[in-house]
This record gives C-alpha cells, sequence and structure tokens, in this order.
C-alpha cells in the first residue's frame, strides 16, 4: 500500500470539505473493494474520508412500507434488522450472502452502490426496488444511478448518503455465485409492487453493468409466475464473458436464476 | 500398542503451538540489521532485456542494493539445475535450457525475475523495485504444448528445438501395435490433465543472513528438504561452501511438493546479502507473487487407447503424452511425466503390453514440477477414465471390468519397471462397492430424475509408488541424488529421547507420529520425546519429505537406529541386572529381566549409560545411534474411491452426495493423522476434479492468478468422507508401511470425473468439472441429438 492520509467525517459538510481539499481523494465507506485494491498497489488515493462515522449514517428506517437505510449501513444490520425483515425479507436475504461474516461486518450499503461492481447484489435490488439514491446534493432514481459497470451517476465529491424505497408486495433474489470469489456470476432480484408493476434487477452478468430485464417484467406482471418467462430472451451478445462462464452459460444463468427468484417470491 | 504407541489415536503434540498462533514460521524469524528484498519481475511471457534502468531507483530512501542477472552470474553463481537426467528415445540427453536464477538476456514467463532491490524497509524495497526502468524487446509468446511444438511457435531456449526437451518413451512398441492388431475391441479417448497452482497456506519466504566476520551464511527458508537445498546451493549454485551455509526450515505451513525445489529467489537473497554488505536479507512472496513463482503443477494432454481381447482382458495400452514444463526446467520437473508418470500405467491391472510415448515441452509458463503425487495423479487419471469408458463401451460393469483385470499374484512385473510386491484390490474394491450401496444406486438415481436431477456414480482404483527407491535403482533412471533417509536417536543421562531426523515435517504431525515409535518401543510418554528435524546444523544429513516417503524411509530409518539402542540398552542392563541379554525387557519405562522381579528403571540404564561406572567390558559410553535406510523397493499403496454425484442439469452444479475412500496404506501408525492425510488428499483431488485451474490467456497472461478466478476447495466443496483402511504390509521396510500422503489427491479425480460422466451421459467433459464445464458438455450432447 502507498502511503496515504485518513480521517473521519464529522458531518456531511465536512466530507465534501475535505474532498475538495484533498489532491486525490477518495471516501471510505466500508472499504471492502478499495482497500484490497490500495494494498495491491492498484490504486492510491492520497486522502481517505471516512463516512461511516457521520452521525446517523447507519440508521434504519420502516415506517409502515416506506423504508430509509442510511449508507454506513453494514450489509450486517442489513440482514439482520427486525423491521426491515417484517417488510422486504427479500433484501434481509440478500444481505446475509454478501461476502463473508468479516465482510458484512465492515462492508455497507452505500459503498457497494457507489461502487456498482458489476458483480455486487445490491444495485440489483436498488432497480427492483425501484430505490431512490439520496446523497448529499440531490436524490436520484435507481434507473438513473447506476450508468455503467463501476459508474454511476455521482459527480465529484458527491457521495450517498440513503437509499430509500417503498417495500413491495412480494420480491426475491436469487444468484449463483462464481466458484472461486463467490460474486454473483447471474444475480436477479424481481419485486412485485402489485397492480402489475414487477421490477426485474439483473447483476453480475451484463457487459453495461446491472440492468432491468424489461421484457421480464413485462411477461411477469401478467402472469407472476416462472413459466411466464420461460419464452423471453437473453442476449448473449450483451453477457460478460471470462474463464467461468461463456456469455451463453451466463445468459442461461440469468434465466434460471430469475425463475428461480420467482419462484421463491411466489411462495 | 499401549495409549500412544504404534496404532494409537494420538492428539498432535505440534498442534499447541500451531492453534496458539505460536508457530516460528520463515518470516516470523527477524534478526537485528536485517533488510528486505522485492523483486523486478517480467510482466511479458517473453521478452528480450535491451535495458535496465536502476539511476532513479537506487536514489530512492533506504536502498542499500540494486542487483541484476549479469552481475549474479559475474560473481559466479551457477544455473539452476534439473536433478534428475532424462534421455530421449534416441539416446540423446534432454535439451535444457540455460536457467539462470535471475534473467540476464531473455525473460521467459510472466514472473521471471530480473533484478533484486534491498532496502530498509519492505515498503521501500517495493516502491523502488517499482522505480527500476526495464526496457523491453516484447517477442511472441506460446502457452500450450500443441502450440508451442509448432513450426511456427516461437523458440523460447535455444537448446530445445521446437520447444521439445525430451521425446522419451517406455514399454515395448511393436508387441503394444501388435496386441492392438489382433485386438477383439479398441477404446480411444483424448484426456487433458488440468494446470494447477499449488497454494500452500504459508507462502514462501527466505531469511538469509551472513556473517563477514566468519564469512558464513544462515538461510531461513520454507523448504521441506533443506539438506537438499544446502547441497545444491553450495554445489551448484557455489553460493558457499556447505561447511559455510547452514540451512534451516523452521515451522512450515504446507509444501505440497511446491517447497521441494530450489527457487531463484532463496540464491538470490544468499547472494545480495553478502554484496549489499547488509547482515540479512528477508523476501517473503505475497499471494499474488505465489501465483507466478510457485513451481505449478500437472498440465498434460494425451491420447490413449486401450486394447481388449473378447473375454475383455486388457491386452495393450498405448499412451501418448504432451507434458508442459513451463518456461524452465525445475528441479525435479523431467521425472514427474516420466518415471513418475508411465511407469504407473498398468495400474492395478495385468496388461501385457504398455507402451508410452513423452514429450516434455517448454512454454512461456511458470516452471511445472511436482505437486502432490507428481505423475501419478496423470497416470491414475488417464488408466480410471480408461477403464471406465471402456466399461460403458464394452457394455460391462466398471466394477466387473477392474475385476476381471486386477493382478492376483504378487510379485508382479509390469512392462514399465515397477514391480508391484504386495496388495489385494478385490478387497478395497468390496469395501467400498459396500460403504457405498453401490448395489441400490439405481434406486438412488430414479429418485434423483424425478426432482429433476442426473445423478451418477464413478469409482477409481488407484495404485501408486511411495518412497522411491532404492537408491542404486533410481539412479541408474537418471536421479541425481540418493533416496535413504537418516535419523538419529540420543537418549540423554535422564532418559528422555531425540530424534533427530531428515524427514521434514510441513504439516504432517512428524512430531506426534514419529515419537510414537519410540513410546512403543520404550514405553515413554510423548512428553519425553523431542523429534528435531529442519535444521542442517543438528541433523547430519537427510532427504527429507515428499513423495509420501517420510513414514516408509524416513521412520525406517528411526526404526533401525532404535534397534541399536534398544541392543547397547539391553547389554548395559544384563551387566547391570547380572542376566542375560536375551532375558532383558523393555517395557512401559521399565528394564526387566523375564521371568523374575529383577528390574531397573528405564532412567537408571540411561544414567548408567553416561556415568560409564558400570558399563560390560570395552563398551562405549553414551547411548546414541544412528541410521541410514535404504529401501529395498518402492511401496504401493492403492486403493478403491467412490464417489456419487448430483448434477443440476440447470445450471451444471455439481453436488457430492457421497465420497467412499477405502485404502491400503500398510502399517499405520496414527490412523487419526492418516485420515487428516486422506482427508486433506481427498479435498486437493476433488479441488482438481472441480475447482481449481490455472489458465493463461494466448500472451502468456496467468488470468486465475488469484483467489478471484483460482477455485480453491472449501469446507462447504466437499462431504463428510467416509474412509476406511487395510493394512497389507509392506514387504519391503521393517515396519510394513506403504505411505498416504498422496493418495487421495492421486485417486479422487477420476472417481469424481467418471461419476460425473457416469451422470451427464457421455464421456466428452473437461476437467475441472465447473458448473460451466459441464452444463456446457450436457448442451453439447444435446445439440449433438
Amino acid at each position: 500500500m502507498y502511503e496515504t492520509s485518513y480521517s473521519r467525517a464529522k458531518d456531511a459538510a465536512d466530507a465534501a470539505k475535505q474532498m475538495k481539499a484533498a489532491d486525490d481523494g477518495a471516501y471510505l465507506s466500508g472499504g471492502m473493494t478499495l482497500l484490497p485494491t490500495m494494498k495491491q498497489r492498484l490504486a492510491a488515493p492520497s486522502d481517505l474520508i471516512d463516512l461511516t462515522h457521520i452521525k446517523d449514517m447507519d440508521a434504519i428506517n420502516v415506517t409502515r412500507k416506506d423504508v430509509t437505510i442510511g449508507a454506513a449501513a453494514t450489509h450486517g444490520s442489513v440482514a439482520t434488522h427486525a423491521k426491515l425483515m417484517k417488510v422486504c425479507p427479500s433484501l434481509c436475504a440478500l444481505a446475509s450472502h454478501i461476502g463473508d461474516p468479516h465482510v458484512r461486518n465492515r462492508g455497507t450499503i452505500g459503498g457497494s452502490i457507489a461502487n456498482n461492481d458489476p458483480a455486487a447484489d445490491y444495485p440489483s435490488a436498488m432497480l427492483a426496488l425501484d430505490a431512490t439514491i439520496v446523497t448529499n446534493k440531490r436524490k436520484v432514481k435507481a434507473d438513473r444511478f447506476f450508468t455503467g459497470m463501476f459508474e454511476t451517476s455521482l459527480k465529484e465529491g458527491e457521495f450517498v448518503k440513503a437509499v430509500t424505497f417503498t417495500a413491495p408486495k412480494r420480491g426475491a433474489y436469487a444468484k449463483f455465485p462464481n466458484p472461486a470469489s463467490r460474486y454473483a456470476m447471474a444475480g436477479v432480484y424481481v419485486a412485485d409492487h402489485g397492480k402489475g408493476a414487477v421490477r426485474v434487477g439483473v447483476t453480475g452478468a451484463s457487459q453495461g453493468g446491472v440492468y432491468r430485464a424489461k421484457d421480464m417484467e413485462k411477461a411477469l406482471a401478467n402472469d407472476f409466475s416462472a413459466d411466464a418467462i420461460a419464452d423471453c430472451k437473453v442476449d448473449t451478445d450483451d453477457m460478460l464473458e471470462d474463464i467461468h462462464a461463456t456469455a451463453p452459460y451466463r445468459a442461461n444463468l440469468v434465466k434460471v436464476m430469475a425463475k428461480k427468484a420467482v419462484n421463491k417470491a411466489a411462495e | 500398542m499401549g495409549l500412544e504407541g504404534i496404532g494409537a489415536r494420538v492428539l498432535r503434540k505440534e498442534d499447541k503451538r500451531f492453534l496458539t498462533g505460536a508457530g516460528r514460521y520463515t518470516d516470523d524469524h527477524k534478526v537485528a540489521g536485517m533488510h528486505y528484498a522485492a523483486f523486478v519481475r517480467s510482466p511479458h511471457a517473453h521478452a528480450k532485456i535491451k535495458k535496465i534502468n536502476i539511476k532513479a531507483a537506487s536514489a530512492m530512501p533506504g536502498v542499500a542494493g540494486i542487483f541484476n542477472g549479469k552481475e549474479l552470474t559475474g560473481d559466479g553463481i551457477g544455473n539452476i539445475i534439473c536433478g534428475w537426467m532424462v534421455h530421449s528415445k534416441d539416446g540423446s540427453p534432454m535439451n535444457m535450457g540455460a536457467w539462470s536464477a535471475l534473467a540476464t538476456e531473455y525473460v521467459r514467463y510472466v514472473g521471471d525475475a530480473v533484478a533484486i532491490v534491498i532496502a530498509e524497509t519492505l515498503e521501500q524495497a517495493r516502491a523502488a523495485a517499482e522505480a527500476v526502468d526495464v526496457d523491453y524487446k516484447v517477442l511472441k509468446a506460446v502457452v500450450s504444448v500443441s502450440d508451442a511444438i509448432g513450426d511456427k511457435a516461437p523458440q523460447i531456449h535455444p537448446e530445445a528445438k521446437n520447444n521439445i526437451i525430451y521425446d522419451w518413451e517406455i514399454g515395448d512398441e511393436a508387441a503394444t501395435d501388435a496386441a492392438f492388431a489382433n485386438a477383439a475391441n479398441i477404446v480411444e479417448m483424448d484426456v487433458r490433465n488440468n494446470r494447477l497452482a499449488p497454494n500452500p497456506m504459508e507462502p514462501r519466504s527466505a531469511l538469509a543472513q551472513y556473517d563477514a566476520a566468519e564469512d558464513h551464511f544462515t538461510l531461513h527458508t520454507t523448504s521441506q528438504n533443506p539438506h537438499v537445498a544446502r547441497l545444491v546451493l553450495s554445489a551448484f549454485y557455489q553460493v558457499a561452501p556447505e561447511n559455510k551455509l547452514r540451512v534451516i526450515a523452521p515451522d512450515v505451513g504446507g509444501g505440497f511438493g511446491a517447497k521441494i525445489f530450489i527457487y531463484p529467489e532463496e540464491i538470490v537473497c544468499l547472494w545480495a546479502a553478502k554484496k549489499a554488505r547488509v547482515a540479512a536479507v528477508k523476501w517473503t512472496a505475497d499471494r499474488s507473487e505465489a501465483f507466478v513463482t510457485d513451481a505449478h503443477g500437472r498440465d498434460h494432454v494425451s491420447t490413449a487407447k486401450m486394447a481388449f481381447d473378447a473375454n475383455n482382458r486388457i491386452t495393450g495400452f498405448k499412451v501418448d503424452t504432451l507434458a508442459n514444463l513451463g518456461a524452465y526446467m525445475s528441479l525435479f520437473s523431467s521425472s514427474v511425466p516420466t518415471y513418475l508418470y508411465a511407469t504407473l500405467l498398468s495400474g492395478q491391472y495385468n496388461i501385457p503390453n504398455i507402451h508410452a510415448n513423452v514429450r516434455a515441452i517448454y512454454t512461456n509458463t511458470v516452471p511445472v514440477d511436482a505437486y502432490r503425487g507428481a505423475g501419478r495423479p496423470e497416470a491414475s487419471y488417464l488408466i480410471e477414465r480408461m477403464l471406465t469408458a471402456s466399461a460403458r463401451q464394452l457394455g460391462v460393469d466398471p466394477a466387473e471390468l477392474r475385476r476381471t483385470n486386477f493382478v492376483q499374484e504378487f510379485p508382479h512385473q509390469t512392462p514399465v519397471i515397477m514391480c508391484y510386491d504386495a496388495g489385494d484390490f478385490g478387497v478395497s474394491l468390496d469395501a467400498a462397492m459396500a460403504a457405498s450401496d453401490y448395489a441400490n444406486f439405481e434406486k438412488r438415481r430414479k429418485k434423483s430424475e424425478k426432482n429433476g436431477m442426473l445423478r451418477g456414480i464413478g469409482m477409481s482404483c488407484y495404485i501408486e509408488a511411495c518412497g522411491i527407491a532404492p537408491s542404486a535403482a533410481v539412479g541408474s533412471l537418471g536421479a541425481g541424488v540418493g533416496l535413504w533417509e537418516s535419523a538419529e536417536v540420543r537418549v540423554n543421562p535422564v532418559g528422555t529421547v531425540e530424534v533427530l531426523t531428515g524427514s521434514h515435517s510441513h504439516g504432517q504431525g512428524h512430531e506426534t507420529t514419529f515419537a510414537q515409535l519410540i513410546t512403543d518401543r520404550f514405553g515413554l510418554p510423548k512428553e519425553n520425546i523431542q523429534i528435531v528435524h529442519g535444521d542442517t546444523d543438528k541433523v547430519q544429513f537427510g532427504m527429507g519429505t515428499y513423495g509420501s516417503r517420510s513414514g516408509a524411509v524416513g521412520m525406517s530409518a528411526i526404526e533401525k537406529a532404535l534397534d541399536k539402542v534398544e541392543t547397547k540398552a539391553k547389554k548395559i542392563a544384563a551387566h547391570m541386572l547380572e542376566a542375560s541379554e536375551g532375558d532383558i525387557e523393555i517395557k512401559d519405562g521399565e528394564v526387566m529381566v523375564k521371568g523374575t522381579d529383577k528390574k531397573l528403571l528405564w532412567h537408571e540404564i540411561c544414567l548408567g549409560a553416561y556415568t560409564a561406572h558400570n558399563l560390560p567390558e570395552g563398551m562405549e559410553p553414551g547411548l546414541k545411534e544412528g541410521a541410514f535406510y535404504d529401501p529395498a523397493n518402492f511401496t504401493f499403496p492403492a486403493g478403491c474411491y467412490i464417489c456419487e454425484v448430483e448434477v443440476d442439469p440447470q445450471t451444471g452444479t455439481t453436488k457430492i452426495e457421497q465420497f467412499v475412500a477405502a485404502d491400503d496404506f500398510g502399517k499405520i501408525i496414527n490412523p487419526m493423522i492418516v485420515e487428516g492425510q486422506v482427508h486433506g488428499g481427498l479435498t486437493q483431488g476433488i479441488g482438481q476434479a472441480m475447482m481449481e485451474n490455472a489458465v493463461y490467456d494466448d500472451d502468456g497472461q496467468l488470468l486465475s492468478a488469484s483467489y478471484m478466478d483460482y477455485c480453491m476447495p472449501r469446507a462447504d466443496d466437499v462431504p463428510s468422507f467416509q474412509v476406511s483402511a487395510t493394512e497389507t504390509l509392506s514387504p519391503s521396510n521393517p515396519l510394513g508401511i506403504k505411505g498416504c500422503g498422496e493418495a487421495g489427491a492421486i485417486g479422487a479425480p477420476p472417481a469424481v470425473i467418471n461419476a460425473i460422466t457416469d451422470a451427464i451421459g457421455h464421456e466428452n467433459l473437461t476437467m475441472p468439472a465447473s458448473p460451466q464445464n459441464v452444463w456446457t458438455a450436457l448442451n453439447m450432447a444435446e445439440a449433438a441429438e
């Protein structure tokens, strides 16, 4: 690791101020991707500005079906939050399968969505839940937040403060883990918001990063069953290819995971 | 046997320090004035070094020296050797290219070391290493054996035309061809044995100390054989004469073969410590460095065919193998695809005619050498895949085809050098079939089908050769070393015992198992016994630990030394007790005259040996004996593994439903430790079969260079193993031990693949059977239909 300065931001304004003052600063929100990258000397920010100690940044609030999750909430706290479990158990289940216990106790939802790793789990949930991403400057819908692999609409100095969404009627997440890293090689979040509004978020599979499978959404809106998506096509041209999965295999996994998620949600 | 003697499940003495974090590994050792090394490594798989500019790097803080390959060879440091000479079938010696510990003119794989940087801190060394500016002319690289032998392939070493190191054969080709001409049935198949990165838990490390006043070196290093390391460092690399070089392999966290070899880093750190005039140089690989510098394993591409007569008896076996040895010939690389592989191609079967041709090939990849099993897993995979595929093609049960062809009488001379001395292959097969409820498999298959799953069962009847010996025989086959072992038993005046052994424990539990021999012999508690190993200043010489040899060879040396100690102790006792030597019995820490109540305590005899007040006429004082043991033959562990799997056709995911191991390791000293070795070996074998794969792209970049992409087996990937053992004693050593360290890794891959191919209904499956490969195999079959 190259030399770096570390400081804890007191509040949102302080964080933005510190970032402005830094040569080449980076926000830290758990650091489950950034720190290993720095250890391998592949990233060298001059300053690390830790957001996780800002007051109430890790709060989770559930009022009836309205959910707000602070950006510094760890995967572990999302996985085990009693009120959240009642209204949106599928998100708790998703969080409970991220990484290992160490990662779940350090990694945060804000860090995950801001990094937008194409194999991360949360971004698919944000799309399917039609979440709003609250930053220190504005509110932006998930649909406009994720813009490509490792890319978001966050501007310089901007960071995620919280995510908000209304819990769906039913939902589920199914992922096929990469055998080596156990990141999602295809992860599908299906959320039925009622009245024919179904959203499907797909992670781990596409060259464009997380995306909504709109033909599946349409099919499920009419008939919320695994059979309904049997004829949906997953375009192999869009799929990622690596030593673990060819494009046709990944496309197959997207379909299989989507069916699995629908079955789970319909239970 | 007693509570702690031979056959007892004694808990491991060494685990207290290992489990409490008190182990002392090479990287834990620190000395005053210690500097750190970082290596400048090639980012290219094949390139000419045009210029190395160290100006900026040399001026960086803390830098004590930056040295390159020309300086190394200029100081007379010798090229890295290969310790086993193999001749091609035309009689010519192998075409070995030069390997300098730091590259001089060319780099030949990604990770090839170009320069060493020594600095006061690790961070300084790494920063300066990044600042060393190497100007390369990038050359075309080749990574696969089939590409490397082509006429258009880049020439990696001038010595090896078409990158062929040797073109070797074993067996009678004409007789084998005749068997095929007369065969009732012939079965053919292509078999690929995937490439593996060894991944011991502790990465390699070296701490090289130089004492200028004494002109003496001390090397702490992660070695499975510190004496061999000292010999080679001294005799071939001219680092220092043996009396001026002490090599210590302290606690070592796993080896699996990768820590047999003497690598560039150890050589360079020793040389550079003296050259930079620093007290010591420490280097420890990080995991990324380990992936591109530890010798890889396997990587064979073979075609094979088997001839059968009308009664399904095997009449001939013909094999053609291309073995990838990487960019340079590592220490024992030449022997792995020849004498450790092709000599086992008879398997457990009576095959009258065998011919194998092996070409060893240079490629622009990490050097390939012995890895748990070394050659024997490749042989076992080939034969056992062949037997199962043949059974399916001939329409007979795989178990019956094996039984029809088992070697039944011993000794059995195979057509490929090995002479099997003992075994009972049918017993292991019966045991494994009974334990796996093989008879009712079809019922289970139907049940899986109802759930939309594919179920399969597969077996492998492996045989391997351990305790490579005798020395004269392996010498005649080209080995540069003898493969005996030594031991010294020192009985202290108070009756406690130190055993100095040339074997080296890097996880095997020698400190417990070896002590059980002494406990068994004299009835001493294990707390009174110390096993000393891994230090050339303490142990006179030894050959180290690999090839499952420490039991069969290392413990045999201890037994021989114990015989001498017992004889002398009895002589002393007879004299002190005024009895006849033949009437003396040593038991439970007491020395008694049989049939009387006359006795002395063990420590009274020991003290008597050292006070020397009352010894027999002419006897030297003391109670300390040494022995060298050179076995009469290899040992032949064998067994039967049965694996049952369920495949999800939607995703290609395979779950192992049960895995049964029925082994014959000869005499077992500590069943708990043996079972642990089997569990570990099976897990590594399952890892090779289903998960692990070292993959290069066409430019020679290792794509699977971290745990993000290299899939190691984890606890939830393997089932609860059902293991059992029979004991057909080896006639080749006094204890009847055969060895158990590698069996799992040798026998498991074919059992797993035979099970999965049974589930998917055809043979066209590439190892590792990852979900992707299984799904592709299933869908290929569907497309073909």
